[in-house]
């Protein structure tokens, strides 16, 4: 509320009006307020995700910490709070190196163009209802395709470095982001079947009480996680691995090719593929949130809270009222939980080797995704009309069933595998080396 | 409508000015002595030894093939989900159909030994 109140004084359409009057003449004012407005809204947005980048470094080196029994930062500050700001002072006063073999321009502008599309996602996150920066018709697509170019200037890092390791890295970076593209977007594709929007204020819609059209799509407003689980599962998963973060990030592996396509940055080109790292984290974490957990619709469902508020003895319609009004908090605490989703993925899991990464893809997310979409559209049309609670038992003896028909299959491949390796092993004497990559 | 692809434009632009400014920043701050050694090739001590920039593994080439013909196709599952609703059954036969094709693709390929790493 605090923060509504304060957008809404700071960003008044009136005060900019006003002031813009006095200088520009009155046939190109429209313009030159729209323009205005534009450059305030985008500054606003930067400065969030540049706070919550800062402090995100700190919070996961204290997260990761706590979950291997350590301290983390306790130094610089109360708490190690002001170690982000310390860093920021180290990196900006780092010596920069280029190389001299290096292709001086593709490198330096593989470190410029690495952090635009990572900002620019940020421009159809949906905070609120009505507080978002741009609420394109194609939100969701517009996401998905802005944050797949940073591709591009991966490559002209690993490329224009002429370093070996970075370009083993660069090449492994390429491979493995355009094939977790594919589950992510397969995954993406069976909650618009449930939305039947691609805008992201009108995914979060679909998925509660609140909003002018909710539960349109004629499936009950619930969140898409509870309708769609293994898509859930398949898109923190894909998007783990776009935005290259452990356990996924092979293409920096630093035991095997030093730290990949960025090898040889220093000082502030290096910060800027870490602070790309982290505006993607958020970015994700916040387009997962309004994807499957209802975005900035109150966690709570309406039944339960008119029943909070008859054993309280309160109003239920105010309550109701004061828990809508809260979304931009209800938003920040989804994203801030899928951040910490990614961090314990961090904490917990060692990284994947490079052939059993591209399988995992290809083999596994691929096909259970189509799988996943053939089920949903295929019960979605059959309980179209049914009452809530039919769709929602339909919906997730559906996942069982996916579930379990997937875990049999990588149960029999996995048993074939080890057949076929016991064949292979037994005239060799002594433990065999190439026991993983015998197929 | 017009206005939200306007503010991504300008959004984009402003998105350009944070690196250039961080550049700036770290350009007016840094220490400046560069040296032959320091400037060469990092690899773990050793002196780099051949070309970098050869001819590469055919594999990634050929998952990157795989990535067009998928990506192109999924493409055309958005609209089909989105008017998923308002479609009468036979659209949603057709498209059974055509996610059929994509898993037989995906089948003929594997069979192939095209998702193998070698």
């Amino acid at each position: 509320m605090i923060l509504s109140f304060f957008l809404q004084s700071v960003f008044s359409r009136p005060w900019v009006t006003d002031l813009l009057s006095h200088i520009v003449p009155e046939a190109q004012l429209g313009v030159a307020v729209e323009v205005t407005m534009s450059v305030l809204k985008a500054t606003l947005i930067i400065l969030i995700i540049q706070v919550g980048m800062l402090w995100g470094t700190w919070l996961e080196r204290k997260f990761v910490g706590r979950i291997q029994d350590r301290l983390g930062p306790n130094r610089v500050g109360i708490f190690g709070l002001a170690q982000p700001l310390a860093d920021m002072v180290k990196i900006l006063t780092k010596e920069d190196t280029t190389p001299t073999a290096a292709h001086r321009w593709v490198y330096n502008l593989g470190a410029l163009l690495i952090v635009p599309p990572a900002i620019l996602g940020f421009a159809v996150v949906a905070l609120d209802q009505g507080l978002i920066a741009a609420d394109l018709s194609v939100g969701i697509l517009y996401f998905i395709a802005i944050a797949s170019t940073a591709v591009v200037p991966i490559f002209m890092a690993g490329w224009g470095s002429r370093n070996k390791y970075a370009l083993l890295g660069a090449m492994r970076a390429v491979a493995q982001i355009v094939s977790y593209e594919i589950p992510q977007v397969l995954s993406v594709v069976g909650v618009l079947l449930l939305a039947g929007t691609l805008s992201m204020q009108g995914l979060a819609y679909a998925q509660g009480p609140l909003g002018p059209d909710a539960g349109a799509a004629g499936f009950p407003g619930v969140w898409f996680i509870f309708l769609q689980p293994i898509a859930f599962v398949i898109f923190v998963l894909a998007t783990t691995a776009e935005i290259e973060r452990t356990p996924f990030d092979v293409p920096e592996a630093e035991s095997e090719i030093i730290a990949g396509y960025h090898t040889e940055y220093a000082g502030i080109k290096f910060g800027m593929f870490y602070l790309a790292l982290y505006f993607a984290t958020i970015s994700s974490a916040a387009v997962a949130a309004v994807l499957f957990l209802g975005g900035w619709q109150p966690p709570l469902p309406t039944e339960l809270v008119d029943w909070l508020a008859v054993r309280a003895g309160a109003d239920a319609g105010e309550l109701r009222a004061t828990l809508g009004s809260l979304g931009w908090l209800w938003m920040s605490l989804k994203t801030l939980m899928m951040v910490l989703v990614f961090m314990w993925f961090r904490g917990t899991l060692p990284r994947l080797r490079a052939d059993q990464l591209m399988a995992f893809s290809w083999k596994i997310l691929v096909p259970i995704s189509l799988l996943n979409l053939l089920a949903a559209g295929l019960v979605g049309k059959l309980v179209y009309t049914q009452t809530p609670i039919v769709v929602f038992g339909a919906f997730a003896l559906t996942n069982v069933i996916l579930l379990g028909v997937l875990f049999g299959l990588i149960d029999w491949w996995n048993r074939r595998d080890s057949a076929q390796q016991i064949r292979f092993e037994q005239p060799a004497s002594g433990p065999s080396m190439s026991a993983g990559s015998a197929r | 409508m017009t206005d939200n692809w306007a503010f991504i434009a300008i959004f984009s632009m402003i998105a350009m000015t944070i690196p250039l400014l961080g550049f700036l920043m770290s350009w007016a701050l840094r220490p400046k002595r560069p040296g032959a050694i320091k400037l060469s090739t990092y690899e773990c001590g050793l002196e780099t030894v051949g070309e970098t920039w050869v001819q590469f593994k055919v594999q990634y080439y050929i998952f990157a093939l795989i990535f067009v013909l998928f990506d192109v196709e999924t493409v055309f599952l958005y609209p089909w989900a989105v008017a998923y609703n308002q479609l009468p059954l036979f659209a949603l036969v057709e498209m059974f159909i055509f996610l059929t094709i994509l898993g037989a693709g995906l089948v003929y390929a594997w069979r192939k030994g095209a998702l193998e790493w070698v």
